[in-house]
């Protein structure tokens, strides 16, 4: 690997960043990894990517990759608004969020569900791993009705499916993977980096300390176990796309936003990600046979984005002189004239 | 009898939501445009239709713009409150009634000069039965006009300008104004010294609610994005914004310089200014108390992580729900130290348009300069009644972005870190994202952090920064706006007041001709020397403001301690906009201590 760079000549430790804190072996690892993978393949200055968190193990991570962006770790289960915010101030740069279980689907959750609506232009990423691990695990919103904490205490409550709410909420892009499949996860992460609007991807993470029991049904083993991916995905890049072919046997492809493709091979029954209800029944059906669909569920490119619905300039509002917002003298007296 | 000309104070009472208004509006308006010195005052319900409201139109030779506690004159039209509106009218006071819905006993009306108006019977004359009920607020106001001179071409002018294009409804008010002034014309005797006389004062100066002219501070002050959440009395400051920028701010390409968001609620409106500041953006929130609880998290995050931001507080009586329609100053100390642990944040306080305007341009700049939340203390007296004040003065905006390193002056500095006291002013440097030079990189956080932005929970790091911000508080002093100081320099007895009391204290200090008196207005916290040279000075120091708890003198009594014995206090804290008449019986009271 040393050596090697990418289309910008940069290496893949340009896309790293501090040592890890978090549990030898936690699942969160692997996305950082798999984060850093996606953002050195795509080839994109790490200045030009904002990332953002809330409070909690997911919520650390951006820490431990591209050091090299800015970064903000705000308060809990607000990132959403925090994004949102630093988006309209300057949407030429890309946007990671990341946030856990407990950030985005119990405090958050009003924020993760306007967010959504209004079809902010950014990677989201949940790190599900249905515990508060920083608290010594206690059950999320995303813990399965019935199953058991480390404790031995059954969770008496209904869960909530992120893929299912983000669907029904309007997301444009929905996908759901697992840490432990690297391939798909950055696949997923690079077309969700690709797409033009709110990109869900809501990635089962084990929590080696709390949460990886043999009652869990989150843990590693289990989680391999019910895995069952839609489809096989490729993920072509817009400036490789004259010279790389399509692998054979590819039964769908995905143009996105930025020219780069995604490339869906059929695995068993084919899954068509732009039909809303069938994304919708995959999930519900995966509730009842106890599998985890993953994959692209979800795919609705045609839906302006906030900035779009906003109509704001297309340089960043935060680069705004006084001669482009001062409406001037003349204006100011005619405001006077029309207050008497 | 000899005229009082142009100097007394009429209460109209009507229910809420039937067009009465806009009648009241449009005789504040024709007062003004007769070059009368007037002010109007709505005491309105949190209600959209049915309960009762007031609205009080006082005159003065000198244009006094704070309450009376006392009318001259009452319209009253809500049987409702007939009874209790009565009772406070003094002897010798006129009352315009609707004689059709309220009956009065005769011992209720004997000391009063009367004038019965048949509003139920006159809109008969009013053809569409569907306008009756709103149009038969114009009754009172033509009686009005006959009884006390109101130029009746002026008025119908702003009937006009009010209805604008739509002819029908400038119309059918012109003819429900009619028929109110020829019942009057034909049934009154003029009974009472009242009498309106067109005059000049109102040459230069304009109408409008500090809402709207915060809202041109804000545009004016190259606000880019704004984050709100619908409250009274702060919603009208949001939409103005969005009306003020699509009107004039100047597209480019044909799209907007700014981005203007209806939040799910207020933590969130926080939120995304706090985004947007630091990410660069000139970002403002408007709203009131219960918006700032709420906000209260984000706002120690601001604080702490050192982003610039502007929250423009139009204080509403608290607490909790409270009266979200009635007015106060009762902010001053939860904004102060807003949010857990150690902060203190810089507030402004405007008392007029024209400060509105001002200081909503200048909170931009201080922002940015102390890379701090900055608070914008109005109030509802302020931000949604109509003030007479001078015209917007024009000047050339030049932002003070603060300390911002770009690409080349990164390549110049020897190392960046984000919370570094580089210039030992307790101000650090700030890089924005997007910056090319990746020395300029930086993680923030709302948790412990050393100069680099780095997590650390070493004691030493955390007390360094908590102390640097400390030192950047004490470097505030020194470029927040400075105190007015009117009187006597050498008076022995000091007043303070900031904000919507200022009104009734200049009233006050004018007509009591105190010579001993000296009066420091306050547009700004943290306290500026001068504030400190005031209090030592002084033999006695009142501070007047509008809220129960003397908030502000408890800000002195800590930043300033050791004259704790010489601070007096007058409160008021009803709801009402505070009056002269109050602040002059409580001053006498105060100075024979």
């Amino acid at each position: 690997m040393q050596g090697q760079t990418n289309r910008l000549n940069l290496t893949r430790d340009a896309y790293s960043g501090k040592p890890s804190t978090l549990c030898k072996g936690c699942g969160h690892d692997s996305i950082t990894n798999g984060i850093i993978s996606a953002y050195y393949e795509l080839g994109v200055q790490p200045y030009e990517i904002m990332k953002l968190s809330g409070i909690g193990c997911s919520s650390k991570t951006p820490t431990y990759f591209l050091e090299k962006s800015h970064g903000f770790n705000g308060v809990h289960g607000r990132m959403p608004a925090l994004a949102t915010g630093a988006h309209m101030a300057n949407h030429l740069l890309g946007v990671i969020g990341v946030s856990g279980d407990g950030d985005s689907m119990s405090i958050g959750l009003g924020q993760f569900c306007h967010l959504v609506r209004r079809n902010v232009n950014m990677v989201y990423i949940i790190e599900n791993n249905g515990t508060y691990g920083l608290t010594k695990g206690q059950f999320s919103a995303t813990s399965d009705q019935n199953s058991k904490s480390k404790k031995g205490e059954v969770n008496p409550y209904a869960m909530i499916d992120v893929c299912e709410l983000a669907i029904n909420l309007g997301a444009t892009f929905v996908a759901r993977s697992f840490s432990g499949d690297r391939k798909q996860m950055t696949a997923l992460l690079k077309a969700a980096h690709s797409h033009k609007g709110i990109a869900i991807l809501d990635i089962i993470s084990p929590c080696v300390t709390f949460n990886n029991h043999d009652d869990s049904t989150k843990s590693y083993t289990y989680v391999k176990d019910h895995d069952v991916p839609l489809h096989e995905l490729g993920f072509v890049p817009h400036f490789d796309s004259i010279e790389v072919e399509i692998e054979e046997g590819a039964s769908a492809e995905i143009k996105l936003h930025d020219g780069s493709i995604l490339s869906i091979k059929k695995i068993d029954k084919s899954h068509d990600p732009t039909d809303k209800l069938a994304a919708i029944k995959t999930l519900l059906h995966g509730r009842e046979t106890k599998d985890i669909p993953t994959g692209l569920i979800y795919y609705h490119p045609d839906q302006p984005d906030l900035i779009q619905t906003l109509n704001v300039v297309d340089e960043p509002l935060s680069s705004m002189t006084e001669a482009d917002t001062d409406p001037g003298a003349e204006v100011l007296a005619k405001i006077n004239a029309g207050l008497k | 009898m000899e005229p009082i000309i142009n100097d007394f104070s009429l209460k109209v009472a009507t229910v809420n939501g039937t067009g009465s208004q806009s009648s009241n509006n449009i005789l504040f308006k024709s007062l003004f445009r007769m070059g009368i010195g007037v002010c109007g005052k709505n005491m309105f319900p949190s209600n959209i239709q049915g309960l009762p409201t007031w609205f009080q139109i006082r005159v003065s030779p000198e244009g006094y713009q704070n309450l009376r506690e006392k009318d001259d004159i009452a319209v009253l039209m809500n049987a409702q409150t007939a009874n209790e509106d009565i009772a406070k009218m003094g002897p010798g006071t006129t009352i315009i009634y609707n004689s059709d819905i309220i009956h009065f006993k005769e011992e209720q009306l004997k000391d009063k000069l009367i004038y019965a108006l048949p509003v139920e019977k006159l809109s008969k004359e009013i053809t569409d039965a569907r306008l009756r009920p709103l149009l038969k607020n114009l009754f009172y106001v033509g009686a009005l006009s006959h009884l006390y001179g109101i130029d009746e071409a002026v008025l119908k002018k702003v009937i006009q300008d009010t209805f604008k294009s739509k002819q029908k409804a400038v119309d059918a008010n012109h003819h429900a104004f009619d028929v109110g002034y020829k019942f009057a014309k034909e049934n009154f005797q003029k009974k009472d010294r009242f009498q309106l006389k067109a005059g000049k004062v109102n040459e230069g100066k304009i109408i409008l609610d500090g809402n709207s002219a915060a809202a041109l501070g804000s545009m004016y002050g190259g606000c880019t994005v704004v984050a709100w959440y619908p409250i009274t009395p702060s919603s009208s400051l949001a939409e103005s914004m969005a009306d003020y920028c699509k009107k004039f701010r100047k597209p480019k390409n044909g799209k907007n310089t700014y981005a203007i968001l209806q939040a799910e609620d207020e933590l969130a409106s926080a939120g995304m200014v706090i985004g947007a500041g630091w990410a660069g953006a000139r970002a403002m929130t408007s709203t009131s108390g219960p918006g700032i609880s709420l906000m209260s998290e984000f706002i120690g995050l601001a604080y702490y992580a050192e982003v610039p931001s502007v929250f423009m507080d139009v204080q509403r009586v608290g607490p909790s729900t409270g009266l979200p329609t009635r007015t106060q100053q009762c902010d001053i100390l939860t904004c102060a130290t807003a949010s857990h642990g150690d902060t203190k944040h810089i507030m402004l306080f405007p008392s007029s348009l024209n400060e509105c305007f001002e200081l909503a341009q200048e909170a931009f700049n201080l922002a940015d300069r102390f890379q701090t939340p900055i608070f914008f203390m109005t109030d509802l007296d302020l931000g949604m009644n109509n003030w007479v004040d001078n015209e917007f003065k024009y000047t050339k905006p030049k932002f003070d972005r603060g300390k911002v390193l770009d690409e080349k002056s990164l390549e110049q500095a020897k190392e960046f870190g984000r919370y570094l006291d580089v210039d030992g002013d307790g101000i650090p440097y700030r890089t924005l994202p997007g910056c090319k030079n990746s020395k300029g990189a930086y993680f923030t956080r709302g948790s412990g952090h050393d100069e680099y932005a780095r997590y650390t929970e070493d004691p030493g790091a955390y007390e360094r920064n908590m102390d640097r911000l400390l030192k950047k508080w004490h470097t505030a002093k020194k470029h927040v706006p400075k105190p007015v100081i009117t009187g006597n320099s050498k008076g022995k007895v000091g007043i303070i007041a900031y904000g919507t009391t200022d009104h009734a204290v200049t009233e006050t200090l004018e007509r009591i001709k105190n010579s001993n008196i000296r009066y420091l207005r306050l547009k700004a916290y943290p306290f500026t020397p001068e504030v400190e040279q005031f209090v030592k000075e002084c033999d006695k120091v009142i501070v007047i403001e509008q809220n129960r708890d003397a908030q502000l003198k408890q800000l002195l009594e800590v930043d300033i301690p050791g004259y704790q014995n010489k601070i007096h206090s007058i409160k008021y804290y009803g709801g009402f906009p505070i009056s002269a008449d109050l602040v002059e019986r409580e001053l006498k009271r105060v100075l024979e201590k």
